[in-house]
């Protein structure tokens, strides 16, 4: 549905966006994952013809941007929920919408019932939460009723009811068949919401996956054993060359799954206490893969030890 | 036609442009009354001091209204809305351009025949009135001056983004260069002659002499005739509205 091919965006001399090829199926959550600065919002921008890319291109199905007639009838994003004039109601910031693109001002309020506004409808968008002003821009991404949704971290700074909410819409949204193309920097949050994944850094393209097997993939799979006889085991398994961490009471393999241990745990006649395959946190695995792209990563140690030196 | 209505809501839906309107009315009004009442009984009031809150003050005003209709638009991002709703930009900003000429346009015209009304009620034994086509030129005349000027600043809006910057420029522009810019010895007078806002008063008030201590500006001495004047101030800010476009539209919003 979404084509990304070569996508590049170099502002001065910094490279926002590398090279970036990857395509978001049409009628499923795809999330786009990335640290901070990886150039996730440049690419939403170019996706909405707002940057212009300095090279490469992306079509929404198969059609530029700047092509599509009444584009809100066929593309609604949210990319900062404060884009609203303070002093502008929300029914007047969706209704100008509305005009722009000749959807019926009845879809004004329907979009708003969506959402929960109604009754705040004609109160001053400067006066809303941060959660009220998310709504509001998701009303305004819906109100062409949209077959592709672009959302930009759209439950950073959220309360956890927020963050719900958002989350369970995400789904109905998906379950309506509309394709929806989700970015965030957290995985965990990810994992959620989207069944694909697109990750970048430093505005590169890293994994386009199913999320399961980016999870997976990402997750150094462990197992932890528990014996009365730990050295025997020990030796057993780094026989097996698996890798083996001792603990207290306790080992970690690593590079053998939990069935395989067992065997050669009956094998060798080996009493076992606990057998238990561990998943690493998604957060861990996902800084392990981007960790190399972060953009600020190695100048902020650098700093850091620097500041260290000097205070010395 | 839909982008004009979509400007329309734009406009109407916050306060400032309210609040820009009422400053320009009651200064166009505001000044006919100080004119009219402080002039002794022995000199007549002219027409043009009793529309000189409108000519002077009140397209200050309008420029302001209709620059920060387009700087407020970059500074609280909703211009990225409106450029994701109509991709190719321009109509959208030409749209903008017009819906404040008129909104100018029809500003003008209720300052100037607001300001004439009151004028020949505080002094009915003046003569003030339309009794010449450079008198219907310098009442009606107004609205479309206060047009260009909207043109003008929406460009300038759109070129400068920044509702300070935009603001300042116009303003420093209009109360001082065109003025400051005749010192310049030997060719400060031909340039002057060329100034748009000089051009505009030519075409408002023509270049007869107010003979007497009448009050009110000095005439324009630009060489051009009155329609040719109006031609050129419109001429320019439609050049400074292409210009606008060009840039709207390769540069990253």
């Amino acid at each position: 549905m979404i084509e990304a091919t070569g996508l590049t965006k170099r502002y001065g001399k910094t490279l926002a966006v590398n090279n970036l090829s990857f395509s978001v199926a049409a009628g499923q959550v795809t999330g786009f994952l990335g640290p901070n600065g990886a150039g996730k919002s440049t690419t939403m921008r170019m996706i909405l013809g707002l940057d212009n890319p300095t090279g490469g291109q992306v079509t929404i199905g198969g059609k530029k941007y700047h092509d599509l007639k009444e584009p809100l009838r066929t593309v609604g994003a949210l990319l900062d929920a404060k884009w609203v004039h303070p002093n502008r109601s929300a029914r007047a910031h969706l209704l100008w919408m509305a005009k722009s693109n000749r959807i019926p001002a009845s879809r004004v309020d329907e979009v708003l019932e969506t959402v929960g506004l109604t009754s705040v409808a004609g109160k001053r968008a400067g006066g809303f939460s941060l959660g009220m002003s998310q709504r509001l821009g998701i009303a305004a991404a819906l109100l062409g009723d949209p077959e592709v949704l672009l959302f930009d971290e759209p439950v950073n700074g959220l309360d956890p009811e927020g963050i719900l909410w958002i989350r369970k819409f995400m789904h109905r949204l998906a379950e309506e068949g509309r394709t929806v193309f989700v970015s965030s920097h957290l995985l965990s949050e990810m994992a959620l919401t989207a069944s694909n994944l697109v990750v970048i850094g430093r505005g590169q393209l890293i994994s386009q996956s199913s999320t399961e097997d980016f999870v997976s993939r990402a997750a150094e799979n462990t197992v932890k054993v528990r014996s009365p006889q730990l050295a025997e085991l020990r030796d057993a398994l780094q026989r097996a060359s698996a890798g083996v961490v001792a603990e207290a009471n306790a080992l970690v393999v690593s590079g053998m799954d939990s069935d395989k241990i067992g065997e050669i745990a009956a094998a060798n006649r080996i009493v076992l206490h606990e057998l238990s395959p561990q998943t690493g946190s998604l957060e861990q695995a996902f800084m392990q893969i981007t960790g190399d792209s972060v953009e600020y990563h190695t100048g902020l140690d650098a700093e850091a030890q620097h500041v260290l030196e000097s205070a010395k | 036609m839909n982008l004009l209505a979509v400007e329309r809501i734009k406009l109407f839906s916050t306060r400032s442009p309210w609040w820009c309107a009422l400053i320009t009315l009651a200064l166009a009004l505001g000044f006919a009354a100080i004119f009219a009442s402080a002039q002794s009984a022995d000199t007549p009031v002219t027409l043009s001091a009793t529309l000189f809150g409108g000519t002077q003050f009140g397209i200050a005003v309008v420029m302001v209204l209709a620059a920060l209709a387009v700087t407020t638009e970059y500074r609280f991002n909703t211009i990225r809305t409106t450029f994701q709703a109509v991709p190719h930009r321009s109509p959208a900003l030409v749209a903008k351009a017009i819906v404040l000429a008129v909104v100018a346009l029809v500003l003008g015209e209720l300052a100037a025949f607001g300001a004439l009304g009151l004028g020949m009620l505080m002094r009915p034994n003046d003569g003030l009135g339309l009794h010449s086509s450079q008198d219907w030129m310098n009442v009606a005349g107004l609205g479309p001056v206060f047009a260009i000027s909207a043109v003008l600043a929406v460009a300038l809006g759109v070129l400068i983004r920044h509702s300070a910057g935009a603001i300042a420029l116009l303003l420093i522009y209009y109360l001082a260069v065109e003025e400051l810019v005749q010192l310049i010895p030997k060719i400060g007078h031909t340039i002057h002659e060329w100034m748009p806002f000089n051009v505009a008063n030519k075409f408002l008030r023509g270049s007869a002499v107010i003979d007497g201590d009448g009050g009110g500006p000095a005439p324009s001495d630009s060489p051009l005739s009155p329609g040719w004047a109006l031609a050129y101030f419109a001429g320019i800010a439609i050049v400074f509205l292409l210009v606008a476009l060009g840039v709207a539209k390769k540069r990253d919003a």
